[in-house]
């Protein structure tokens, strides 16, 4: 009895300190997630916005990267991109000392563009791919040794690392294929990739679909076809959508994979730009991540090339919202359809 | 292929309507339904023993029994419904649907469950419009006609007793009706493809006594025109809505007959055992 109050005491600090952890973790991972975002918004704002209309950097966002000419002229410090330079020697015909930038003037369209491009087209393949495994492994597979291997080698797919893809795909697809750096050599090895969580995903929203669905269709003369495509597959389609979100930061975001299948560092035509139609799979296009992988460890640094890859990630950051944006809309769409 | 759809109904014009002397009047009814000594087993674990029974059509006939006797099992055998299970299979005997062999490798099971409808236990409205629900059959059985379906509709609402509670709201989700409009949808929704029999797994297991005496009084207007097949937990609902019971025990059918005769004077110890609640 006389005991009690000092180990209550005790108990109780025991619990502080074991909550208080708890939170500090929670704050740390917090306070990280908010410094990078800070970081990101404040220094890559900079290069973004500008204090006079339209307020926002029109070029940087419409317009190729050129390099950039920074030199001294009548005590006045010039900062030109490529074709403003040489507009500007026609007329100057002093020699002046120029330091050049590669990458640091005009903007990343072409990265935006291609990055866009990259997503679109791996998480079609991806997900076109995919669902029809997990169809395949959820309503017609027997459960057996076969399956059981099949789906061990997609959960080991899941884990194999990002540049082991690239590689792949740079070997197979690329070399073997002949299809060079191009889109579609990127569109697989990116596919590939998220595959293994699509597939999870899918399986998972397909069986949580109640049995008593799937069977009050067949019960009423429907095959198993049309069982899937009218009375599973739009119920299970939200919770796949939902997983294809995160798939889309990843096969955005990811640098490894492309930089042997479909990255160019740069390049002046815009994909669009192809001599005939066929050709707009086998190009090669310039992409956000990589596009900051270059500006930060391809060429020398210095307070120009900083802005643009606080710019570059920056836009990288809004352009994965709003693709993320878009699928949840999408399957919010697609959820209020169903009146569950 | 045995097209099951085209097969001539010999179905007699007066069938009983009353069961209240059916021993008499079921030496003339046609036979629907035709077990004979069926075996089944899930994989190594045999669970219908020797079964044999025929039902008559435009009746409702009754399973009754303890749970794990088999009784769901037979009923989902008519129309194959097993085969959705693994290792699940007739391992001997044969069901007899107007002559045709259910399990013989002509028969389109497709077309065997458009003939023989099924109502779960628990409800299973598709999460979709009432509308919706109720078109999902004759849509896949390749109707797209809109008059066409909007009659089919509303008689199969009207059918199942539901039309004037719903008929202003068609369009609305079916998961918003109550437990036992949701019951009474899904059986419009098989009357809808016109199916000549209705197996119905005790559809009332999860409903209230009102929501139950609903669906009681609908069976016996349906027998009106289909052959039904009830299995039921509730002996006094076997009672009132049957004409014909079979007591199942362990994957045997220990009695088969007439349901006053099963109910008032059983001819097996154990039948009667579980009818006045010795067991099970």
């Amino acid at each position: 009895m006389i005991a009690a109050p000092s180990n209550q005491r005790r108990t109780r600090l025991f619990e502080r300190i074991v909550f208080w952890s708890f939170r500090l973790g929670t704050y740390f991972v917090l306070l990280c997630a908010t410094y990078i975002f800070l970081d990101i918004g404040i220094k890559g704002g900079r290069t973004v916005f500008q204090k006079t209309a339209p307020f926002v950097n029109v070029k940087f966002l419409t317009e190729p990267p050129q390099t950039l000419y920074v030199f001294d002229y009548q005590g006045k410090k010039m900062e030109l991109s490529d074709r403003e330079f040489r507009d500007w020697k026609t007329t100057h015909k002093e020699d002046v000392e120029v330091t050049s930038v590669s990458y640091s003037a005009g903007g990343i369209w072409p990265c935006i563009v291609g990055t866009a491009l990259l997503v679109i087209g791996s998480m079609t393949l991806a997900l076109f791919i995919g669902i029809s495994c997990a169809i395949y492994l959820s309503e017609y597979s027997r459960d057996g040794r076969f399956i059981r291997l099949i789906r061990i080698a997609i959960l080991n797919l899941a884990g194999v690392p990002s540049i082991v893809f690239g590689l792949f795909g740079f070997g197979l697809f690329v070399i073997f294929f002949g299809w060079n750096v191009s889109l579609l050599s990127g569109w697989f090895t990116l596919g590939l990739m998220v595959l293994p969580a699509i597939i999870t995903a899918s399986e998972e929203s397909l069986r949580a679909v109640p049995k008593g669905l799937r069977e009050g269709s067949l019960a009423l003369g429907a095959t198993k076809w049309q069982t899937i495509r009218k009375n599973v597959l739009p119920y299970a389609l939200p919770g796949i959508l939902t997983s294809s979100i995160l798939g889309i930061a990843r096969v955005a975001g990811e640098t490894a994979p492309i930089m042997f299948t479909a990255a160019y560092a740069m390049r002046d035509e815009m994909p669009w730009q192809v001599s005939h139609w066929t050709n707009f799979f086998f190009q090669g296009v310039m992409a956000l991540p990589y596009h900051i992988y270059v500006v930060s460890s391809k060429i020398p640094q210095n307070e120009y090339t900083e802005r643009v890859q606080y710019g570059t990630a920056f836009v990288f950051l809004v352009v994965v919202m709003l693709i993320a944006l878009t699928s949840i809309l999408l399957r919010e769409k697609q959820r209020r359809r169903l009146s569950w | 292929m045995v097209s099951l759809i085209e097969m001539p109904q010999a179905l007699p014009q007066q069938l009983p309507r009353q069961n209240e002397c059916p021993v008499e009047e079921t030496e003339e009814a046609t036979i629907m339904i035709d077990v004979r000594d069926l075996d089944f087993a899930y994989g190594s674990n045999k669970v219908l023993h020797n079964v044999s029974l025929d039902i008559p059509a435009q009746a409702v006939t009754a399973f009754i029994g303890p749970s794990g006797c088999g009784k769901t099992t037979l009923l989902r055998c008519i129309n194959r419904m097993n085969d959705l299970i693994e290792h699940a299979r007739v391992t001997g005997g044969a069901i007899h649907l107007g002559g045709v062999d259910i399990n013989a490798p002509e028969v389109d099971v497709v077309d065997l469950r458009r003939r023989v409808g099924m109502v779960f236990q628990k409800s299973n409205p598709f999460p979709k419009s009432i509308y919706e629900n109720i078109s999902y059959g004759l849509r896949i059985a390749g109707i797209n006609k809109r008059s066409q379906i909007d009659e089919a509709v509303e008689k199969s609402l009207r059918g199942a007793a539901l039309w004037d509670e719903v008929k202003d709201r068609l369009d609305e989700g079916a998961l918003g009706l109550s437990g036992g409009q949701q019951q009474r949808l899904c059986i419009a929704r098989a009357l809808a493809v016109e199916p000549d029999v209705v197996l119905m797994d005790e559809p009332c297991s999860a409903l209230d006594p009102i929501a139950t005496a609903k669906i009681e009084e609908l069976i016996h207007e349906l027998k009106m025109q289909y052959t039904i097949v009830i299995v039921t937990h509730n002996m006094q609902q076997a009672g009132r809505v049957s004409d014909h019971t079979g007591f199942f025990y362990l994957g045997k059918l220990i009695e088969f007959g007439p349901t006053t005769k099963i109910f008032t004077n059983p001819s097996e110890k154990r039948t009667e055992d579980y009818i006045t609640g010795r067991f099970g």
